[in-house]
């Protein structure tokens, strides 16, 4: 990344999973404590990251990797260790090796707030016929906790909601999810045997949990290409978008790429919206259209004109691809009931709800 | 931090020394920031040595471990001086503070200096028992390395025995690091030859283990999960404990987790009597391992490799999941190609239209050599599945119909094979094959093509016109494409005798006058005397019936396999070879490996020193895999996959010293290795292939050829595989 390369060298046969893991939590933690890894960050930061890795690895094995403990006792000013630094490394250091490690017990807020974003990015890969090859959710549910004390966390999704879809066959509308995974902090246990989702939430932003759905996947666009090749000469391309979901919402940053042959020298397009431009280094035509509102269609029409070759390869094309986002949608339909926070004095907390969908390089659709 | 003025004539290193004694701390601290850049930048400044020393005595907790990373660094090669530091060192595990305690033991133990061994187990002794948590997480790792370097004091100090009470500590950490450090020491004590078990795994100790997995950080929890792998169940209701315990885990979030608990399941399925919990833990075993394939790309290569294992063990995991594993447009070709192999493993009458589309489409694509492997993919799912074949040779028909060159190559090659499952089934093809001739410039398409235009030479009519052509450039072919060549024309003549009587008569000329090759050469005398003395023999032997190929359900032989199984998410179940392959000398240095051996006998003895030999083989082989296309390629880790492809089955048997005959098993990892990657061409032990290899000797040939060939010669009869034929 950034021209760097994460390094990790063993001399037994380690476990390969874990060391990939943990190079990716240490470009996170990096990211954290300096914004950007690069070259420059490298050589700014080296005092920090040498402390850093000496903390998060001893021998080999992983040690504490929670950003936010880290960030308790491992910071860019010098600590002294004067008397009243002492008591406060004993906290820090039970706490960085207490059964929730992901949270420091003393966090206060005036006003306790939580927020949850529920964001979900679509797979899709249709055929040239238009059968669906491939829809898949992959969701992930982001919390920003701003909670004073040690607050106990219970979540709750849909009332239909099938996690194990062997267990129920066929329950009809019901949201089936194929599998999802938790942070840390979720007791496994406790869903295993009874399905609640109960945890104490680290101090401010993570990933809760992540999921994935293949059942009932409702696709926001509908694209229905039909490309024609006229002689060797010419391309025709009529693309029909329509966004099937509610009138209420609408779908931003479109971005619709459609690909045109590598002979080609002009595309002649007309778009309702939007704008649609050939790109000739990309082999594409780009049509971005901000804003399209639920129920709307709308149909591109192009000609591309393409030189003679002497190459005999036939056009190999490669899939449409559409970028988007649709605010306050879900395609797997999942919701969040309810987010019930308990805590000893008992305060009042404002909960947040967000939904998003969206795609990006991976929204295909071939013709 | 970078000093403005020029250094002075003394350089550098004097004018940190001259900062290092600074009287202003914060001069000082940056001197040392100084030393430390220049020492990462690999500058020598262990000259700095005791000026560096003389601020380790500080309150302030970065200038301590800034001192302590110089001291690491050096302690090697400055052991005198380092004694200076060990009073400093023992003072800091009496600091009041936790962090300066914990941050001396972890440092002293990094020191990898004989002299300051001895003085680390006192402090060490006061660190396991220390009240704060975070102290004794950090000794406890301590001890393992105190092991590493001296295993001597571990033992005569009780170390062992403290760690073994550590087990039960109430703090969740404390657990994984003990766990964590007992096991290292066991494994180097097994390595190290001991017989004795450092680290049991009482009925006691698991249901600790087993409660502080539920409590442990994610590392934590791999440490536990695989003490918890090694653990030998005394009952069957004990091994389905486990595995109901464990199951949870599948949903963390951490990939390193999910794999360490599907190998603890697979490890305690064994021993599960009910069918039915077999089922449900294979069922729930199915969406996590679908689900690491969102992770980031080596994450997922990782996780492709073992998923690969696990569908050689068992085949029904993941059916009606073959779709997550298409291949998206952008992932690295070192996971596409881990895909491809899975889909076909996954593939069956039922997908597979869904799996030719698919291929289909890859065929299309830019990056050759997934292209290649896309068309061969094709060639697997027609030689797995019968009913598919027919389907399967349209597509490549298609394919050809492209006129790409390597792909009307690649689609030849698997065609042969094709041929070879499903004989006289497609001769319908056969022309479009032939009309493609022109287009063939690699040995191994040549080959193919030739092979098929023998094999049907009585059904094409101008047979002999085709094999003409390369007679006549017979001498510019590589070898392979002559043994082909001079195979086919002898069928040619064996089956059409009137039209090319000259044919073979030129090609006999050409192989044994002005060929270089002794392989072709020697064949060509074969087939000349036996063509000579008896053309009946010549019949029964050239044309004998080729025993039809299948493809291989394993890659690797079923003992290694439940080893490798045992594995899971290692380096050893990733390259899909056994650890001793690729590590050769752990922590112990390959010296001390002959001793472990000593007394089980002369003969494993031998099978072991044999091994060895392989394994520096395959070793060499590895770096030179490794290095060359590095360059070329940012992707070492797909390299490396393709490196292990030409796994050794027979390795783990001569390790385990189950084999009967220890020759045989050499024989085939030598076998193997040159026989690359044509998965269709299974081994076979056809007596007549062997005769490619047998040197044409004094002794006339007998008529009756088709006797067994003399066992001196099996690796080549391998070699030589399709090339009688």
């Amino acid at each position: 990344m950034n021209n760097l390369y994460i390094v990790a060298v063993t001399k037994c046969n380690a476990n390969a999973a874990l060391v990939f893991e943990y190079c990716y939590r240490f470009i996170s933690i990096a990211k954290s404590y300096f914004g950007k890894v690069d070259e420059e960050a490298v050589k700014n930061n080296f005092v920090l990251i040498y402390e850093l890795i000496d903390e998060i690895i001893d021998f080999g094995y992983p040690q504490n990797s929670e950003i936010d403990t880290l960030k308790t006792y491992i910071t860019t000013e010098s600590i002294m260790s004067t008397a009243t630094a002492i008591e406060e490394s004993s906290k820090i250091t039970t706490q960085a090796t207490g059964a929730t490690s992901w949270r420091r017990a003393d966090v206060k807020y005036k006003k306790n707030e939580a927020f949850v974003d529920v964001v979900e990015t679509v797979n899709l890969s249709k055929g040239a016929t238009g059968h669906t090859i491939r829809a898949e959710v992959d969701g992930h549910i982001l919390m920003r906790a701003y909670l004073s004390g040690t607050p106990e966390c219970k979540f709750g999704l849909n009332d239909k909601l099938v996690i194990d879809k062997n267990d129920h066959g066929g329950m009809g509308d019901a949201v089936e999810l194929d599998d999802c995974r938790f942070h840390q902090c979720v007791r496994l246990d406790e869903f295993d045997s009874s399905r609640t989702i109960s945890f104490i939430p680290p101090d401010g932003e993570f990933e809760l949990m992540r999921y994935r759905s293949t059942r009932n996947v409702k696709l926001p666009l509908r694209v229905i290409p039909t490309v024609n090749e006229m002689g060797t000469t010419q391309v025709s391309y009529i693309v029909n978008v329509k966004a099937d979901f509610n009138n209420k919402l609408s779908a931003t940053n479109v971005v619709i790429r459609i690909p045109t042959p590598l002979n080609t020298t002009s595309v002649d397009c007309k778009v309702p919206s939007g704008k649609a431009k050939y790109v000739p280094a990309e082999n594409m035509v780009v049509w971005k259209i901000p804003r399209i509102q639920g129920g709307a269609e709308l149909t591109f029409s192009g000609l591309a004109q393409l030189t003679s070759t002497t190459t005999r390869q036939v056009w190999a094309r490669p899939p449409i691809d559409v970028d988007f986002q649709v605010l306050m949608f879900t395609s797997s339909g999942l919701i969040v009931r309810f987010l019930k926070v308990f805590e000893k004095s008992n305060y009042n907390s404002i909960k947040w709800v967000r939904y998003l969908t969206k795609a990006s390089g991976t929204y295909q659709i071939k013709f | 931090m970078a000093s403005f003025r020029a250094p002075p004539r003394k350089g550098e290193n004097f004018e940190l020394a001259a900062d290092l004694n600074s009287e202003y701390r914060e001069k000082r601290k940056d001197a040392i920031k100084r030393v430390i850049a220049n020492m990462t930048v690999q500058k020598d400044v262990s000259g700095l040595f005791p000026d560096v020393l003389k601020n380790m005595q500080t309150d302030d907790l970065e200038q301590k471990k800034l001192v302590y990373l110089y001291l690491m660094n050096y302690a090697k090669t400055q052991p005198e001086l380092v004694i200076l530091a060990v009073n400093t060192f023992v003072k800091d595990t009496d600091d009041p503070n936790p962090l300066v305690r914990a941050l001396a033991i972890r440092t002293m133990g990094c020191l990898r200096a004989e002299k300051i061994i001895d003085y680390l187990c006192d402090p060490l002794q006061k660190c396991l028992r220390d009240e704060n948590p975070y102290v004794r997480k950090t000794a406890a790792l301590c001890v393992a390395k105190l092991y590493d370097l001296k295993p001597e004091l571990v033992i005569e100090n009780g170390f062992l025995e403290t760690l073994r009470e550590m087990i039960v500590d109430s703090n969740p950490m404390v657990v994984a690091n003990t766990v964590a450090a007992l096991t290292d020491i066991h494994n180097s004590s097994v390595a190290a030859g001991s017989t004795e078990e450092i680290f049991v795994i009482t009925n006691n100790v698991l249901s600790k283990l087993l409660i502080a997995l539920n409590e442990s950080s994610e590392w934590g929890r791999v440490a536990i999960l695989n003490a918890l792998a090694r653990y030998n169940t005394e009952s069957d209701q004990e091994s389905e404990h486990i595995c109901e315990r464990v199951v949870p885990q599948f949903q963390h979030a951490n990939a390193s987790v999910v794999l360490a608990a599907v190998k603890v399941i697979m490890i305690h399925m064994r021993n599960v009597q009910s069918e039915n919990l077999t089922k449900q833990l294979v069922r729930k075993m199915a969406p996590p391992l679908v689900t690491l394939l969102s992770n980031p790309p080596e994450v997922q290569w990782v996780a492709l490799r073992n998923i690969n294992l696990l569908l050689q063990k068992r085949p029904d995991i993941l059916t009606n999941e073959m779709r997550v594993f298409f291949c998206k447009y952008n992932d690295p070709l070192y996971v596409k190609v881990e895909k491809l192999d899975i889909m076909v493993r996954l593939a069956g009458e039922s997908n597979v239209d869904a799996l030719l589309s698919e291929l289909k489409e890859y065929a299309s694509e830019v990056d050759v050599d997934f292209v290649r492997r896309s068309i061969k993919a094709i060639g697997q799912a027609a030689i797995k599945i019968d009913e598919a074949a027919e389907r399967c040779v349209n597509v490549l028909l298609e394919l050809i119909g492209t006129r790409v060159s390597y792909v009307v190559q690649e689609a030849v090659v698997v065609m042969k094979d094709i041929f070879r499952k499903y004989p006289s089934t497609y001769e319908g093809v056969i022309p479009t094959l032939c009309a493609n001739l022109d287009e063939l410039d690699e040995p191994e398409a040549k080959a193919s093509l030739i092979w098929i235009i023998g094999e049907y030479a009585n059904k094409i009519d101008n047979a002999d016109e085709l094999l003409g052509i390369f007679v006549d450039t017979f001498i510019e072919e590589s070898y392979p494409v002559q043994l082909q060549t001079l195979t086919a024309v002898v069928k040619l003549f064996l089956r059409k005798p009137d039209s090319s009587q000259g044919l073979v008569q030129q090609v006999l000329n050409t192989a044994t006058k002005d060929c270089d090759s002794p392989d072709v050469r020697d064949r060509a005398y074969i087939y000349w005397r036996l063509l000579s003395t008896d053309p009946g023999a010549a019949k029964t032997v050239v044309l004998a019936h080729r025993p039809p190929i299948s493809l291989p359900r394993t890659t690797v032989s079923p003992a290694l396999l439940e080893e490798l199984i045992g594995e899971v998410s290692s380096l050893a179940s990733v390259y899909h070879k056994p650890a001793e392959t690729f590590v050769g000398r752990g922590r112990i240095g390959a010296d001390t490996l002959p001793k472990t051996t000593g007394d089980v006998g002369d003969d494993k003895q031998a099978t072991q020193k044999a091994l060895q030999t392989v394994v520096a083989g395959q070793q060499a082989e590895n770096l030179l895999n490794f290095d060359d296309p590095m360059a070329d390629d940012q992707q070492p880790l797909g390299i490396a996959a393709t490196a292990a492809l030409a796994a050794t089955p027979a390795a783990a048997n001569l390790l385990a010293g189950t084999s009967s005959n220890p020759l045989d098993d050499l024989v085939s990892i030598f076998g193997n290795v040159s026989m690359g990657s044509v998965p269709a061409a299974a081994p076979q032990q056809n007596g007549l292939g062997s005769f490619g290899g047998l040197s044409f000797g004094a002794t006339p040939m007998a008529p009756s050829a088709a006797s067994p060939p003399p066992p001196a010669q099996p690796q080549q009869a391998q070699d030589d595989l399709l090339g009688l034929f």
